[in-house]
This record gives structure tokens, sequence and C-alpha cells, in this order.
């Protein structure tokens, strides 16, 4: 043990709140060797991002070790005070953090933060140290390094500030990099490039790092040990091809299950037992639209140009059958978010035609369009679901007002009956009901949001992104649920994501979007299994999976 | 108030003493403004010569002024009217500035551009003398005080509704709340303006303690309410010509009693923020 580079021995990690000593690390054993990549999986809450914080000592006041230790190089951390703390943070080793945007100061120069860095662990002169920024700035190959060093965080992308984090992080040449959800928020093609460049930059400086990810193909692709952590314990130690080849933990299993993959089914992402309550609703398919019915949603030139004249969506066009489900994906940018609010008539189109069941839309200002008579048929899920319930609702209210505002409920016996049966057509517990937004889960939070949208027996069903924010395990449940809805009430669902394995998975069709226009749309396992332009394939290329990953397991 | 309400209040205050003494204090103090009247030892108008400019003592616990009405009763009294000066003007501005800021942060472009260059005007004056301006223009009346008060106070209302509105105007459930059939009105109304009340109340607790000072300011200027009304202001001013002569508890009480008014207030702010904010329960 004592030759690894860090090593932690049943650690236990105690938070006081409100409601006492809440325990949120509870004996975690682990060992890092020196330049290794190790991933620590696990879901919010599972205790990963806490053990990184307590092994850079970086725990929040109402934080505390309680036992246990973390030997870094022989010498216990949880014990260092005053300079051989600053020695040991930042230039020994040091943390890279989920927000980039957040993490940098936003009125200094990204050159002066690097050199910042530099100073407080070097004595070195100023100069000097902008000269070690500048060549930090070329090492996480940021083009133009010479200009970037006065650009201030605001003027880069999510990318490029990740990489300015990366470039800090590396700046004292620390022996153990820590980073915490690296890539959550960037799209696929900019998690790959920095993950690519944080592994190369680790392997060539001999830096032994720690990943704490939710995302198991992540992990898989770039790390040749892996740890599944739950309810703050390590439940299982493996190799990549182990771990998603043979998972000997249940909950591993039950992970490796939820996680979407190129080839999996929305019945393979939970446990069989689990699926064969809903086994009956599957059998019962959909009968194809009987020939010549009109479509339920014709989208003609779409087009959204906002005040400065450039334009976020132009030209989008496209027809949707009731009951059909259509993906549209593309990075952030490409428009997708606009337009879902166009057809959700929240945002008024600049140009072109929204056709619902034959009748024009798209002409209605989006702010008559509450008394408009198709209100009701077109809703929507939103994205964040911690952000798309009211603070002052309870989860009740929140179902209960499309039902007030559009079906002309009024409080009473039948407005609880469907409250009821809205919620327990999306799984909710109805002694939730009367909670608070803060008092639900994550994913409680995002069964409420659906609930509501579903509330009124809509037509069409606009989903954006509602599964971002959720755990794997959840995301499995709520995408089951959906399905499942399709299938029984005929809802059209239009699911914009960035997440192709899932669009894969519960899209008949799929819209590839890049700057507001259409590059590629067809039939989702035909786009994706044989893209036809250099974007999608790129896009589909990105995703991690732990199919691909353990091309380095096996080189080993 | 619901029981939840109670208790969650009853945990803040258990954990922030210092906002439970600030709320102690409130509630004394609207206590008093409201049984004022019949808590007072001594009629506060009432002169009685031959009792003048005694120091506190058992009799007169706060002392008596040059005609020798009692300095407690008169305190005691001037609490309600101090009281109401501050709470009707406030409410005033609240009610106006939440609305206006709401609707002005919701909307944004040309409306919002112009209100907010009229209240950064509006700033732009020394709030102060632009109160003493109102009230020597409109006449020297209580109903002027308030109105002053109200529109000095107004700017600041504004800005904080815009500024508190305009970070929630994208946020999911608003536009959810739009996709359940709300016009962009009842958003404003029905889901933004309860959603800032919480920060708004801060504001309020704060603004009322600066409100009772404008307005003892201005009596104590000579505008607004006249003698021998009694004011908390007024008696300041009054006192201040015995000073020199050692007559210290004629300004010192007075004073004593807008420094407690105000302070409470201002600690009553932070705690209210905690009780009314429905996210800070669990």
């Amino acid at each position: 043990m004592s030759q690894s580079l860090l090593s932690i021995e049943d650690l236990h990690v105690s938070f006081s709140t409100r409601r006492g000593m809440v325990e949120a690390v509870r004996g975690v054993t682990l060992a890092v060797e020196a330049g290794e990549m190790l991933g620590l999986v696990g879901e919010s809450g599972s205790g990963k991002s806490v053990t990184g914080f307590a092994t850079t000592r970086l725990l929040d006041t109402a934080g505390r070790v309680t036992a246990g230790k973390i030997l870094f190089r022989g010498q216990d951390v949880t014990k260092l005070r005053g300079d051989d703390l600053r020695q040991l943070q930042g230039a020994a080793m040091s943390m890279i953090f989920q927000n980039p945007r957040a993490a940098l100061n936003p009125i200094r120069a990204i050159g002066l933060q690097i050199a910042d860095a530099i100073l407080t662990h070097k004595r070195i002169s100023k100069d000097a140290a902008r000269a070690e920024a500048l060549d930090l700035l070329r090492a996480v190959q940021i083009r133009d390094p010479e200009q970037r060093m006065n650009a201030y965080p605001h003027e880069l992308s999510g990318g490029m500030c990740q990489r300015v984090m990366i470039a800090i992080a590396i700046s004292c040449n620390p022996a153990l990099l820590i980073a915490d959800e690296p890539t959550t928020g960037l799209d696929v093609t900019t998690q790959k490039v920095v993950m690519d460049l944080l592994a190369d930059i680790a392997a060539a400086r001999g830096m032994a790092t720690i990943l704490i990810t939710h995302d198991l193909g992540l992990a898989a692709r770039y790390c040749r040990r892996i740890a599944v952590m739950e309810h703050g314990r390590i439940v299982e130690e493996a190799s990549p091809k182990t771990l998603f080849g043979a998972p000997r933990h249940a909950y591993t299993k039950r992970l490796v299950a939820a996680s979407p993959t190129a080839t999996s089914r929305i019945e393979d992402l939970v446990t069989a037992e689990e699926w064969e309550r809903h086994a009956a609703v599957v059998s019962n398919a959909r009968p194809p639209a009987a020939h010549g019915t009109p479509p339920l949603l014709e989208v003609r030139k779409l087009a959204k140009r906002f005040d400065q004249g450039s334009a976020a969506v132009a030209d989008f066009s496209m027809t949707m059958a009731g009951g059909e489900s259509v993906g549209l994906v593309g990075e952030s940018g490409s428009g997708k978010s606009t337009t879902s609010r166009m057809i959700c008539r929240l945002i008024d189109p600049s140009e072109g035609d929204i056709v619902f069941e034959g009748q024009s839309i798209g002409h209605v200002a989006s702010r008559d369009f509450h008394r408009s008579r198709f209100r009701k048929d077109i809703q929507m899920v939103f994205q964040d679901p911690n952000e798309s319930l009211n603070p002052r609702f309870t989860a009740f209210d929140c179902i209960a007002h499309p039902l007030m505002r559009l079906a002309g409920l009024r409080a009473g016996k039948e407005l609880w009956q469907r409250v009821e049966e809205c919620a327990e057509r999306v799984g909710l517990p109805l002694d939730l009901l009367p909670r608070f937004p803060h008092q639900l889960s994550g994913g409680q939070k995002a069964r409420v949001g659906i609930a509501r949208a579903i509330a009124c027996r809509p037509r069409l069903l606009v989903l954006d992104e509602p599964t971002a924010a959720l755990d794997v395990s959840v995301q499995a449940v709520v995408l089951q649920l959906l399905d499942r809805l399709r299938r029984e009430n005929d809802i059209a669902l239009l699911f914009v994501s960035h997440d192709l394995n899932v669009v894969r998975m519960l899209c008949d069709r799929t819209i590839v979007l890049r700057n507001g226009g259409i590059v590629e749309q067809g039939e989702s396992r035909a786009l994706f299994d044989n893209p036809k332009t250099d974007y999608t394939r790129k896009l589909v290329e990105a995703i991690p999976h732990f199919e691909s990953g353990p091309a380095m397991a096996t080189a080993l | 108030m619901t029981s939840a309400t109670l208790r969650h209040s009853v945990w803040i205050l258990r954990g922030n003493p210092l906002t439970a003494v600030a709320a102690t204090g409130v509630l004394l103090f609207v206590l008093v403004a409201i049984f004022g009247p019949w808590i007072v030892p001594y009629d506060p108008v009432v002169s009685n010569v031959s009792e003048a400019l005694l120091p506190p003592s058992a009799a007169h616990i706060a002392g008596t002024d040059q005609l020798g009405r009692d300095v407690f009763s008169r305190l005691v009294i001037a609490a309600r009217l101090d009281l109401a000066i501050a709470v009707s003007a406030v409410g005033i501005s609240f009610l106006i500035g939440a609305v206006v800021g709401s609707f002005c942060g919701y909307a944004g472009g040309k409306l919002d551009r112009a209100v907010g260059r009229f209240v950064d005007v509006m700033m732009a004056f020394p709030l102060f003398v632009l109160a003493m301006a109102m009230v020597a223009a409109l006449g020297n009346r209580i109903e002027n005080i308030v109105i002053a008060t109200a529109i000095i106070n107004l700017p600041f209302y504004i800005r904080f509704a815009r500024a508190e509105v305009n970070v929630r105007r994208n946020v999911g459930w608003v536009e959810a709340a739009r996709a359940c059939g709300e016009s962009h009105f009842s958003v404003v109304l029905r889901f933004l303006l309860p959603n800032i009340l919480p920060a708004m109340a801060v504001q309020i607790s704060l603004n009322l303690g600066w409100a009772i000072l404008n307005a003892a300011g201005l009596s104590f200027i000579g505008l607004g309410v006249k003698p021998p009304t009694p004011e908390w202001g007024i008696m300041v001013a009054e006192g201040a010509r015995f000073i020199s002569t050692g007559r210290w508890w004629l300004v010192a009480f007075p004073g004593l009693a807008l420094m407690m008014a105000v302070l409470c207030f201002n600690l009553l702010g932070d705690g209210m923020r905690d009780i009314l904010d429905p996210r800070m329960r669990t």
C-alpha cells in the first residue's frame, strides 16, 4: 500500500445539517498509482465528489473527515496545516471542476489567471510566469495563444474555458489531478476533444488522474480501473471490461443496464422484473396510421432571426404523424431549443408556418396562443426539472395548474381525481403531492413535469432534454415512461436532445441540426448506423460507449 | 399562517437569536403604536409648567420637557404616527414599484429602458432634498410626508423588482406557466411577483427603518408634523435647544427610540427572507 501515490483508507466524511449529522462517505478505501487514470463512478449523492473534495482538503465547512486516512506520498492529508497544506493544494495535487465558466474569475484575463496560479507556488518573475502561461495555453491546444492570453472567460466557449482550467490545474506539474465531472455540460464532440487532451497531458506528464463522473461510457473509454460508488461506499472496483462484461454487484448491474448504448432498446434499461409490469402494454403495438390521414404537425420553412439579424433557425421543415416520435439533435447553438419553442408556440417565428391538425397556428401570435384551442394539445416538458417547477407551488398545484387553466376544472373532487390519475400514470407516489419542489428528488421533479404536460391529454409533447439533469437510472425509468405514454395514449413526441444514444432508442426518426439548419434526417437506426454527412458521423463517433472503450483495457 | 410556517419560523428564530430579538423589538413597537393611548401615564399634550424640565425620576421615567409634558408619554404616543407614516409610505412605494418593476423586467425593450432612465434620473437627486422640496411645495401635511417618502423610495423598488424578475423571466417554470395557458400578464402578477416577495421583504424591512428616519428628519427641520403633536423628530428638534444646559433626556430618549426602531427593522430584514423563502424549508 505504501508504494501508492494516493491511498485512501476507510474514509468517513460527515456533514452537519439541520437534521443532524449525515454521513456522505462511509468507509472508502482506494489506491491510485502514479500515472494512472482511475474512474470514480456513481450517481448523485453517492459521495464521489465528496471523496474528491476531502482528498484535496476543499470540503465545505459543514463537512468533516470523521475517520480514516488519506495518505498522499505517505503523508496523511487530513492532518496537514498551514504551509504544508498550501504546498499540497495546487502544487502536488489539483482539481478541475464541473462548471469551468464559474470556476474562472470573470474579470481577469485568462493569461493572468494562469500566471497567478504559477506565482502562488513558484518564486519567479512575472514575465517568466507569463511565458510559462503561454506555454501552457499551447499545451492545452488553444489556437492563437498569444491573443487568447488577454481574453476574458466570457469570450471563450465552454470547451475553451475547460482547457484553461486544465492549464491552471497542470501549471505546477501536480502528481495527482482530480477531475470532477470535467465535461458535464459540454457537447459530445467538445467532450471528446477535452477528454482526449486531458488523457494525453496526463500521460505525457506522468500525472495520476481521478476522473469523477456519472457517465459510465466516459469512464470506460479513458480509465483502466473503475470504482463504482453507491451510498458513500465503493461497491465494486474492476477494469472496464470486467465491470461491463460481468458486473458482480447488483448496483453495478443496474447501472450498466441503465446506461444507453448503441444497441440497447428501451426495454433493456431496467432489469427484467421491473419490465414485466409494463410488458402487457408493449405487446399492443401501435397500428400504422391509415393512409391519407393528414399529418399531426407540419412545419414549413420555419425561420427565426433575433434582433442582431443573425438567424438562429433557417428553413426548417418537418412533418409528424400522430403517435410518432421524432428526435431533434444537435450541439449547443444549433437552434434546437429555439425550434422547439416555436413549435410549442412560446416564441414567434420570423418566417414560415406551423400547421397543426390542418390548421395554421404559426401566425397566431405567441402572446395570444394561450387562448387558442390548440394550447392544450401542444405541451412541453422542460429541460431542468429543478428549474421547471414553480417554487411556490406544491406538486399537486403544478399538475392541477393546466387542468384548471386549460380544461376548466375547478378545485374539488374531480380535480383531485384527475391529478391523482396523472400522478399514477407517471409513477409519482400520491403522498408526494403536497410537497414543494425543493422537497422532491430530481427524478420526482421530472415526473411532476411530465405529469403536468400530459394532464390535459395533449396530442404533441415537446421534450427539451428532459433527462439531461438526471442520473442514468432515473433517466432509464423516465424514458420508459415516455415510451409507454406514447404507446398507450398515442401522444406524438418531439424529443430534443444531445444524447444520441437516447434518441436512437426512443425515436422513430431523427433530425440532425447544425447552425440552425437541417444537416440530415431519416429513420433513426439507419441514420446512426450509416451517417451520410461528416457532421453526423463526428457526432456519432464522439459518443463514449463502453463497447468501444475496452480497446484500451484489452491492450493491457 | 399554517402550522408548518409557524414551526419553520420558530426554527429560523432559534438559529438566529439576533433576528428573534429584532422581531420582538418590532412587535413591541407595533403593540406600543396600537395600545399607546391606554398605557401612557400622562396626557402627552397638556402642559404643566410647574413641572418643566425635570430629569428622569420615578414619576417621570424619561423626565419632562420645557412645557412640563411627560417625555415617556410623548414617546409612546409618537410611535403610532411614526410607524403609520413609514408603513403607508413603504406600502405605496412597494405596491407601485413591484408592479412597475416586474412588468419592465419581464417585457424588456423600450418601456424598460424608458423607466430605467427615469429611475436613474430620480436617483441622481439627493433624495432627502427631493422629499423636502415636495413637502414644501405640496404643503406641510402628514399625507404629503407619506407621498414624499413613498416617491423617494420608489426607485429602489422598481430597480429591485426589475432585477429579480429579469433573472427569472426565462426560467423553466415561467415557460411552463405559459404552456399551461397563462397570458404574459398573469405570469407576471400570479407567478413572478409571489416568487420575488421573499427578496422584496428584506427590502421592505430595511426601507421601513429608513422611512421612519426620513419622516423624523422632515419633522426635525420643520417640514412635516407640527408641534404640539408628539413625534420623535420634533421631539429631538425641540430638545436640541436644551442640550447645552445639560438637559440630555429631551434628546436622548426620542433619539434612542428612533435608533431602536430603525435597528430592529433592519435586523428583521434578513430573518424575514429566510422565513418567507419556501426553499429554506426542509
